[in-house]
C-alpha cells in the first residue's frame, strides 16, 4: 500500500472535518436536547373524529397552567384546521397534528416549523415564535392536484393581548 | 523463433474471441446509452416547462395538472430512465474494453435491456396520461395505476440482469487471472452493480409487498410509515449509483485524458469499498422530519452519513492532483496557475474541472441537509431541488457527457463531429447549471415549498421575495436546454461524419504506482457484501421490525 505524505495530511484534514462536525451535532443533540420531532405515537386517521384529542371541538389552541400553548391540528386535503391561529410571541408553544387523508408537511416562514405529517402517526414539535405578523403554513410535501392551495394562516401577536 | 500451426490457431481464436467480445460490448453500450440520452433530451423541457409554469410570469401555461403530470415524468426520466440506462451501457463497455470477455450469455443480457425498455415504455404511457403523478418517489397512501409501479419494477428488474452480468463477469476473470488486481474500472462498475442491488431492494419490497397490491386492490390498506422507511433504504444510496459512473470516469478516463496519470489506484479502490458500505444504511436524514421513526436511530443514521462524505473527500483529492500532474507535464506551473495549463480543449478535462467545481459547491449544501439538526431550516424547500440539480444534473450529467463524447467515436469508429462544439456545450451546461441552482437554493432559504405548481399564498411579504429568482431559473433552464440539444446534435452528426476515428484503442489511465497486487479485501466484493449486511441490520433491522409491533392503523389508498 502506498501512500503520499500529501495524502496523508489529507486525511487528516478529512478526519477532522467529520469529526468536529459530528462532534457539535452530537453535543447539541445530547446537551441542549435538540432533536428533530420524532416522537412515534400511532393514531387511525381514519377515525380521527371518534379519538379524543383530534375530534373537531377539541382542535385549536389551549393554553396550559404554566403559560405555554398547545395546539392542536388536523391536516387533510387540501387544508389544515383551524384554518388560522393565533399565538403570542415568545411564548412556548407544542404543535401536535394528524393527517385525516395522505402525507402532508408543514413549515412557516420566520420560524423552525418544518416536519412531515404522515397518516397513521401524530407529529409533534416544539417552537417558539419570535417574529410579529401573520405567516402561512404552508403544505411542503406533494399531497395531490390541489396542494399549491393547502395553507393555514399563523398570527403571531403581542404577549399579553 | 516460429511458431507451430496449432499455437497460431489459438492466438487466432482468442482473437476471434477478443474481437466478439468487444464487439458485443460496444453494441450492448450503444443501444443502453442511446436510450439513457433520448430520455434527458425529453426530460429537459418538462424542467423548463416547469421552472416557467410556476413563476407567475406565463399565466397561459398554468395548470396544476400538467404541472404535476410534467414533474413526475421529468423526476422518472432524469433519475430512473437516464441514469439506469447510462450505468448500463457505460459498464458494458468498460467490461468488455478492460476484462476482454463477453457477458455469460448475450441472449440474458439483451433480455435485461429490452425489459428495461418495457418497463419504462409501460410506466411513461401511465405518466404522460396523467395517470401516476404521484412523483417519482411514489410516496403512499397517494396511488397511481398499477401499470405505473409494474413498469417501474420492470425496469429496475431489467437492471438487475445488468447487476448479475458485471458481477458474473468479474469473477470470471479473476478466476482466469489468479492474483492480479481487477482493472480498476471494472472494480469500480462490478462495486456499482452490487451497490445497486442492494440499494434496490428497499423500493422493490415496498412496490411488491405495499404499492402493487394496493393499487390492485389486493390489499385493502398500507402503512405509509413503514413504506417511507423502505424506500429512505433507496433514497439515499441510488445517488450514490448515479455518482459512482460519474467517478470511474474521473478516475480512469480524466487523468489519461489531460494527458497524466492517476495519482493513486489504492485510495480509488478505498473510494469506492467506502461508498459502497456507507452509502445504503443511512437512509434515515431523509426522514428527519418523520414522526415514524425515534430520535436515536435518525442520530445513528447521521453518523453514517457524514463518513460517506470521506470518500467524496478523497476522490476530489486524487482527481485534482493527478490533473495538477498532468499540466505540469505540459508545463503548468504556480499553486492555482497549473488550471490554466491544462488541455482546456479536450471535453474530458473540461468536464472533470467543472465537475469538480460544482461537487464543491454541492458538497457543502450537502453538508447542511446531512444535519442531524440544520435540516430543519431546508427539509421540503427548494434548497433541496436546487442542491440536487447541482449535484446530479451538475456534477454528475456533466461526467455523463463527456463519457459520450470520449466513448462514441470509438464505438462507432467515426471521430467526434465537432470536439470545440463538446467543449461549448459543457461550459454552457455549467453556467446554465450555476444560474438555475443558485437562485434556487436561495428562495429554498426563504421559505420556498418543495414540488408546488403555483403559490398562491396571500402573504405577499413571502411571496414577493420569490418572484426575480424564479425569473433567472427560466434563464438558466433555457441555456440548459440549448446545452442539451448542441449534445445530441454532436452525437447524431457523429454517426454520419465521413472522417473515421484514427485512434479506436480503449485504455484507460495508469497508476503512478500501478498496483501489482493488491490486498485481497481491496480486489474481492464478498468480505464487503457481509459487511453491509451486517451494517444493514443494525441500520433498518429494529426500525422496520417497529411496525410489526406499535399497532400501527393502515391507511387506505387516494387517487390524485
Ligand atoms: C433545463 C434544466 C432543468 C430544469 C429547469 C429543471 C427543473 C425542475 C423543476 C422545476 C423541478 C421540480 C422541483 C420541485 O418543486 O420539487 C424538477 C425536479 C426534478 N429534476 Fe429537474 N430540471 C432540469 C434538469 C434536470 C436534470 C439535468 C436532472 C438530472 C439529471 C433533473 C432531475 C430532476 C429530478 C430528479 C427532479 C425531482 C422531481 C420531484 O421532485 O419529484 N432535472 N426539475
Ligand atoms: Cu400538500
Ligand atoms: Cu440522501
Amino acid at each position: 500500500m502506498h501512500v503520499d505524505p500529501l495524502e496523508k495530511k489529507w486525511l487528516y484534514v478529512v478526519g477532522g472535518i467529520v469529526a468536529f462536525t459530528i462532534a457539535v451535532q452530537v453535543y447539541y443533540a445530547a446537551a441542549k436536547g435538540i432533536h428533530p420531532p420524532s416522537n412515534v405515537q400511532t393514531i387511525d386517521s381514519a377515525k380521527l373524529h371518534l379519538s379524543k384529542e383530534f375530534a373537531e371541538n377539541n382542535l385549536g389552541v389551549h393554553k396550559n397552567t404554566d403559560g405555554s400553548l398547545d395546539v392542536t391540528m388536523v391536516a387533510a386535503r387540501y387544508g389544515f384546521y383551524p384554518q388560522e391561529i393565533e399565538v403570542p410571541i415568545d411564548t412556548p408553544v407544542r404543535l401536535r397534528i394528524a393527517s385525516l387523508d395522505v402525507l402532508h408537511g408543514l413549515l412557516v416562514p420566520y420560524s423552525n416549523l418544518n416536519l412531515m405529517v404522515v397518516p397513521g402517526y401524530i407529529s409533534e414539535a416544539n417552537t417558539t415564535f419570535t417574529k410579529l405578523g401573520e405567516f402561512p403554513m404552508i403544505c411542503n410535501e406533494y399531497c395531490g392536484i390541489g396542494h399549491d392551495y393547502m395553507y393555514a394562516r399563523v398570527r403571531v401577536v403581542p404577549k399579553n393581548n | 523463433m516460429s511458431i507451430t500451426a496449432e499455437e497460431a490457431g489459438r492466438l487466432s481464436q482468442t482473437q476471434s474471441t477478443t474481437a466478439s467480445a468487444l464487439r458485443l460490448g460496444n453494441r450492448l453500450g450503444m443501444s443502453n446509452l442511446w436510450f439513457a440520452f433520448v430520455a434527458l433530451l425529453l426530460g429537459l423541457p418538462m424542467g423548463l416547462y416547469q421552472v416557467a409554469e410556476r413563476s407567475g410570469y406565463f399565466p397561459w401555461l398554468e395548470s396544476s395538472h400538467v404541472y404535476f403530470a410534467s414533474t413526475s415524468t421529468h423526476g422518472v426520466l432524469m433519475a430512473y430512465v437516464l441514469t439506469t440506462f447510462f450505468m448500463m451501457g457505460y459498464g458494458y463497455h468498460s467490461m468488455a474494453h478492460s476484462l476482454k470477455i463477453k457477458t455469460w450469455s448475450p441472449l440474458f443480457s439483451w433480455a435485461g435491456f429490452y425489459l428495461a425498455v418495457f418497463g419504462t415504455a409501460l410506466a411513461a404511457v401511465m405518466l404522460l396520461t396523467g395517470k401516476a403523478s404521484v412523483m417519482y418517489t411514489f410516496y403512499p397512501p397517494e396511488m397511481a395505476d398499477p401499470l405505473f409501479y409494474i413498469g417501474a419494477v420492470l425496469l429496475v428488474v431489467g437492471s438487475w440482469f445488468w447487476c448479475i452480468d458485471m458481477i458474473a463477469g468479474m469473477t470470471q476473470w479473476k478466476k482466469q487471472n489468479p492474483g492480479k488486481p481487477v482493472p480498476l474500472v471494472m472494480f469500480g462498475t462490478t462495486i456499482n452493480a452490487l451497490l445497486w442491488m442492494w440499494t434496490s431492494a428497499g423500493v422493490a419490497i415496498e412496490a411488491l409487498f405495499q404499492l402493487i397490491p394496493v393499487s390492485l386492490g389486493l390489499k385493502e390498506t398500507l402503512d405509509p410509515g413503514m413504506a417511507r422507511t423502505l424506500f429512505s433504504w433507496t433514497l439515499h444510496a441510488i445517488v450514490y449509483v448515479w455518482l459512482i459512473p460519474a467517478y470511474i470516469a474521473m478516475y480512469t478516463l480524466v487523468p489519461k485524458l489531460a494527458g497524466g496519470k492517476l495519482f493513486s489506484d489504492e485510495f480509488a479502490r478505498i473510494a469506492f469499498v467506502m461508498l459502497f458500505i456507507f452509502s445504503v444504511p443511512i437512509g434515515f436524514h431523509h426522514l428527519y422530519m418523520d414522526p415514524q421513526q425515534a430520535a436515536g436511530w435518525k442520530l445513528l443514521h447521521m453518523l453514517g452519513t457524514f463518513m460517506v462524505a470521506v470518500p467524496t473527500f478523497l476522490t476530489g483529492f486524487t482527481v485534482l492532483a493527478s490533473l495538477e500532474i498532468a499540466s505540469r507535464l505540459r508545463g503548468g506551473k504556480g499553486i492555482f496557475g497549473w488550471m490554466l495549463g491544462l488541455d482546456w480543449k479536450e471535453p474530458m478535462v473540461v468536464a472533470g474541472m467543472l465537475a469538480m467545481f460544482m461537487l464543491t459547491f454541492g458538497g457543502f449544501g450537502g453538508l447542511i441537509n446531512a444535519s442531524y439538526s440544520l435540516n430543519a431550516m431546508i427539509h421540503n424547500t427548494q434548497w433541496v431541488t436546487g442542491h440536487f440539480h447541482l449535484i446530479f444534473g451538475g456534477t454528475t450529467v456533466i461526467m455523463y457527457l463527456a463519457v459520450a463524447y470520449w466513448i462514441w467515436p470509438k464505438i462507432t469508429g467515426r471521430q467526434l463531429h465537432s470536439k470545440a462544439m463538446a467543449v461549448w456545450q459543457l461550459w454552457l451546461w455549467f453556467i446554465g447549471m450555476l444560474v438555475l441552482t443558485l437562485p434556487w437554493h436561495y428562495i429554498g432559504l426563504l421559505w420556498y415549498p418543495r414540488r408546488v405548481s403555483s403559490t398562491p399564498y396571500e402573504h405577499v411579504g413571502v411571496v414577493a421575495q420569490w418572484g426575480i429568482y424564479e425569473l433567472m431559473m427560466v434563464v438558466g433552464g433555457i441555456i440548459l436546454v440549448v446545452s442539451g440539444v448542441m449534445f445530441i446534435y454532436n452525437l447524431i452528426r457523429t454517426h454520419t461524419n465521413k472522417i473515421a476515428e484514427p485512434d479506436m484503442t480503449v485504455s484507460y489511465a495508469e497508476a503512478i504506482h500501478p498496483p501489482l497486487k493488491v490486498p485481497n479485501i481491496l480486489n474481492s466484493l464478498s468480505f464487503w457484501n457481509w459487511a453491509m449486511a451486517a451494517y444493514m441490520l443494525i441500520s433498518y433491522g429494529y426500525p422496520l421490525l417497529q411496525f410489526f409491533f406499535i399497532g400501527t392503523h393502515g391507511a387506505v389508498p387516494f387517487g390524485i
